[in-house]
């Protein structure tokens, strides 16, 4: 039973944020907001077509225009090696990496052919307009799950093939009492921040010291990788994070264009600064998401699953950028759920294609296999005559369970479900969602002549990714810094790391400052991504706040002439038990304790997703009407940040369902290149949802028993949508495809 | 390239004297000729709103005007919302319900929510959701912005 907040001291309160003052009032130091003195624009010239040879780059009208500097191509940037993976990078994929500048041969459209640098942005892209490229066309790969064609001289378009899985599958199959089949898409869609990438590098001679501002997500990392590809030691290069307009895991890998900043800043010892524009992030940010999946379960009459064996094609776009094969990975890894699979088997077929190339999204995988782990449990109950939450409850691995070994590897760990109690949030989201009045309510509106319906989805996610992170407590004149290796997108980790050292401490909340993003203030870290730092930053400063407590009150012993024990910390203020004096903490400045939690498992937290929807039976165009999420979090530091990722990640779900779609033309141009085209939810397309975060399940490998929320919100979205308008349309079965556009749903109803 | 046009830009009653290009857009020359970078560029083409600021008193979307057709314009921006160390109702109201995450379109979406709600005091909470669908989040699934300029409205009509 979770503690109500007015009782928590600080850890379990919705504190306000300690990020927003600046960026309420414009404050903020987003990359586009810094600005260095004699710095050039660098503009990318990017290929015109899919696929093809280049015979010729031509810049002089580029180069004559006033204000122009200077115009690089391939040849500029040879001696740079190809961008490594981070994760995940399985040998076979190394062929497919990407270099700076296209080496010869163009592979996708918006693929960096050019590079020029000038006075200011506005002739940079004048520039840019007048550099010709000449390019004798190839025929182009557009489709994942056909043959694979050629990538070049020895190889082909399937990088790699995804095994995964255990137990004895085809025995399973062969003794079922039914096989279930499906054959399911789900569209190629993205995170899309509202903040476009950039980089601004400086160069420091007299200093022999590289700087990149505009750094995120892995900025240790980044920093050691790309002073490895410069012909750097590490410690000659810095990367800064400053303000950071929203990552969901596109923003902050390193891509073509920050190696080229930098390589710039070097060569022209200036400081060079890109931005780039909502259209070049359309086409040359990371996409992701798209997947072809033929599934089918062996189940016995009771609708108990006896195994399951998924065949997908993993559509990575023209290279393997730094993710490698982490998306289809996961994908495999995670398909089970919260389901019982006595055998599994999963084959991943890895294909590139002539269109941007792809990496992690919010979820990554997940979205995807809970999609059709999800669909497959629906088709399940209509085959077998069940009910589809009772199919799901009799499948549920019970919290007897727990840890529970899923005998499947990812992200170089063992996947074990530390904690769980699925039946129970089960239960509460259906009562959260009102279940059987929703039911009777879609029937009664269906009679009246209404196309509406509910479906409910299940979901196990991951967090807390290790290894390692360290963080570094320090008292000051005004207050406490907190040094992370961590980085901030936005979700509010200053104000999660400060509540926890708050509290362990016995700081006063608002002085706490948390550093973060900065490679010259903390000698290695791990970032954001994989909904980690919570859990990982979060306990360390936890148990570097415990040791520097001892620090502060033997100190403080010896000055206030007493014993530690006698003393306590509270709202900064050192305090004796016996009611003598009191110091500020702050009195103590310059003292300071670090420490680095260590993990090499993560934890799984889960939920249940419950969605109503209205289809409009003329334009095909879906509503949702009610969106009810039951979220175990293991321990919530701040309810209402986790409920805001859990909200926010709800709208990114609903694009992917309804709305968000990258198409192209059969020869490769992308159409999907302005916020006309590529539609994203607004205030109207987003219910308020019904927020249930629970805490019935804390993680049992870490002091607090904290999880991850930032993924929580968007891994279900498809499945629960899809199960709904099965349910409006009175067709089991009917949605096999994302995004359920209003042609896609015309074309069902007409069935 | 043409020639600069020498224009004045008043930004929350500061007066910007600036040159430039007839189709350099207001946003940029708030931001890089003005040093105003509180309103942010999320698209270039109307669609996210990120860019709004209030010109003449009504909300516009910066990244669609021209600098030279907002000369001699009374232009408001987040920079000038709160009075010194107190923050605007609207500030203060979407910290209060966290209704930012990143922040990136949080000027955009104050100055959109302050520029209307002056305009329409009485707004309908129907036509106020109409007026936020206009404007662009990927963080926060808009429930806790609605619920700050619900919030705000109240205050601001005292």
């Amino acid at each position: 039973m979770a503690v109500p907040e007015t009782k928590q001291k600080i850890i379990g309160r919705s504190l306000p944020r300690r990020e927003d003052p600046p960026l309420l009032r414009g404050q903020g130091r987003f990359a586009a907001d810094i600005n260095f003195p004699g710095q050039w624009i660098m503009r990318v010239v990017r290929a015109p077509i899919a696929h093809g040879e280049i015979r010729s780059i031509d810049a002089s009208a580029a180069l004559a225009l006033r204000g122009v500097h200077a115009v690089w191509t391939y040849k500029d940037v040879a001696h740079i090696p190809r961008i490594p993976f981070r994760l995940t990078g399985l040998k076979t994929l190394e062929p497919y990496q990407q270099p700076v500048l296209a080496d010869g041969v163009v592979r996708y459209v918006g693929e960096p052919v050019a590079l020029v640098f000038a006075e200011d942005a506005y002739i940079a892209e004048d520039a840019a307009e007048l550099v010709e490229i000449d390019i004798a066309p190839r025929d182009v790969v557009m489709n994942a799950s056909d043959a694979p064609g050629a990538f070049d001289d020895g190889h082909t378009t399937e990088a790699d093939v995804i095994r995964k899985g255990y137990g004895d599958v085809e025995t399973a199959f062969r003794n079922a009492h039914a096989v279930v089949s499906l054959e399911l898409v789900v569209g190629r869609h993205t995170g899309v921040p509202m903040e476009t990438r950039g980089a601004i590098a400086t160069y420091d001679a007299a200093r022999d010291l590289l700087e990149m501002h505009g750094a995120a997500k892995v900025p240790h990392w980044n920093r050691d990788t790309m002073a490895r590809m410069l012909g750097r030691t590490p410690q000659t290069m810095h990367l800064h994070e400053g303000h950071v307009g929203g990552g969901f895991g596109i923003r902050g890998e390193i891509y073509p264009e920050d190696v080229a900043v930098c390589a710039a800043a070097l060569a022209f010892e200036r400081p060079i600064k890109w931005i780039e524009d909502r259209r070049e992030h359309l086409i040359a940010a990371n996409h992701s998401r798209q997947q072809q999946h033929r599934i089918r379960a062996a189940v016995d009459k009771n609708g108990t699953i006896l195994a399951i064996d998924d065949e997908f094609f993993h559509d990575n776009g023209a290279y393997m950028r730094t993710h490698a094969a982490t998306v289809p990975d996961l994908a495999a890894a995670m398909l089970p759920g919260p389901y019982r699979v006595p055998a599994y088997r999963a084959v991943g077929h890895i294909r590139l294609t002539n269109k941007t190339p792809c990496g992690t999204y919010r979820a990554p995988g997940r979205y995807e296999s809970t999609f059709v782990r999800e669909r497959l449990m629906d088709a399940i109950a209509a085959q077998c005559g069940l009910d589809k939450v009772e199919v799901r409850r009799r499948n549920l691995l019970p919290q007897s369970a727990m840890p529970h070994d899923v005998h499947l590897d990812t992200l170089g760990t063992h996947i074990v479900y530390d904690s769980g109690d699925y039946a129970l949030l089960l239960d509460k989201a259906l009562r959260l969602a009102k279940w059987d009045a929703l039911q009777a309510e879609m029937k009664a509106r269906r009679a009246t002549g209404e196309t509406v319906g509910a479906g409910v989805a299940m979901f196990v996610e991951k967090s807390g990714l290790g290894p390692f992170d360290t963080v570094r407590i320090e008292i000051k004149t005004d207050g406490v810094e907190v040094v992370t290796g961590n980085a901030s997108v936005g979700q509010g980790i200053e104000t999660v790391v400060a509540q926890i050292c708050a509290e362990v401490l016995g700081a006063r909340y608002e002085t706490i400052n948390v550093v973060h993003g900065q490679t010259d203030r903390i000698a290695r870290g791990m970032g954001a991504f994989a909904s980690r730092v919570t859990v990982m930053c979060g306990e360390a400063t936890r148990m570097a706040a415990v040791k520097l407590r001892d620090i502060v009150l033997k100190a403080a012993a010896e000055l206030m002439q007493t014993s530690a024990e006698r003393l306590d910390i509270a709202d900064g203020q050192i305090v004796s038990g016996d009611g003598g004096a009191s110091m500020p903490l702050t009195s103590l400045a310059g003292l300071t304790a670090e420490d680095t939690f260590e993990s090499s498992h993560m934890v799984y937290p889960y939920g249940v997703h419950i969605a109503s929807v209205r289809v409009d039976a003329e334009t095909g165009g879906v509503t949702v009407e009610t969106y009810a999420i039951a979220y175990d979090v293991g321990r919530a530091v701040n309810p209402r940040l986790v409920e805001g990722q859990l909200a926010g990640g709800l709208a990114q779900g609903i694009g992917g369902a309804l709305y968000e779609e990258f198409l192209y033309d059969e020869a490769g141009e992308p159409l999907s290149v302005t916020f006309a085209d590529y539609l994203m939810p607004t205030a109207h397309e987003v219910p308020a949802p019904l927020l249930l975060v629970t805490e019935d399940a804390p993680s049992p490998l870490n002091a607090f028993g904290l999880k991850g929320a930032g993924e929580g919100g968007v891994n279900p979205v498809g499945a629960a949508i899809a199960s709904a308008i099965d349910d409006a349309l009175q067709q089991p079965g009917a949605v096999t495809q994302l995004p359920v556009t209003p042609q896609r749903l015309k074309a069902l109803m007409k069935r | 390239m043409t020639e600069k046009q020498s224009i004045t830009l008043t930004i929350n009653g500061r007066a910007h004297k600036i040159a430039v290009e007839p189709r350099r857009t207001l946003a940029d020359a708030i931001r890089e000729d003005c040093g105003q970078t509180g309103t942010h560029i999320g698209c270039e083409h109307g669609v996210c709103g990120a860019c709004t600021i209030i010109v003449d008193g009504a909300p516009v979307r910066s990244c669609l005007m021209f600098a030279v057709q907002a000369g001699g314009k009374p232009i408001r921006t987040v920079e000038g919302l709160a009075d010194g160390d107190k923050l605007h109702p609207m500030q203060q109201a979407f910290m209060d319900h966290h209704g930012l995450q990143c922040g990136f379109c949080t000027p955009g979406f104050l100055m959109l929510a302050v520029g209307v709600l002056e305009r329409e005091p009485d707004i309908s909470d129907a036509d106020l959701i109409d007026v936020l669908s206009s404007n662009l989040c990927r963080c926060t699934g808009y429930q806790n912005i609605v619920k700050a300029v619900r919030a705000a409205a109240e205050e601001m009509r005292k």
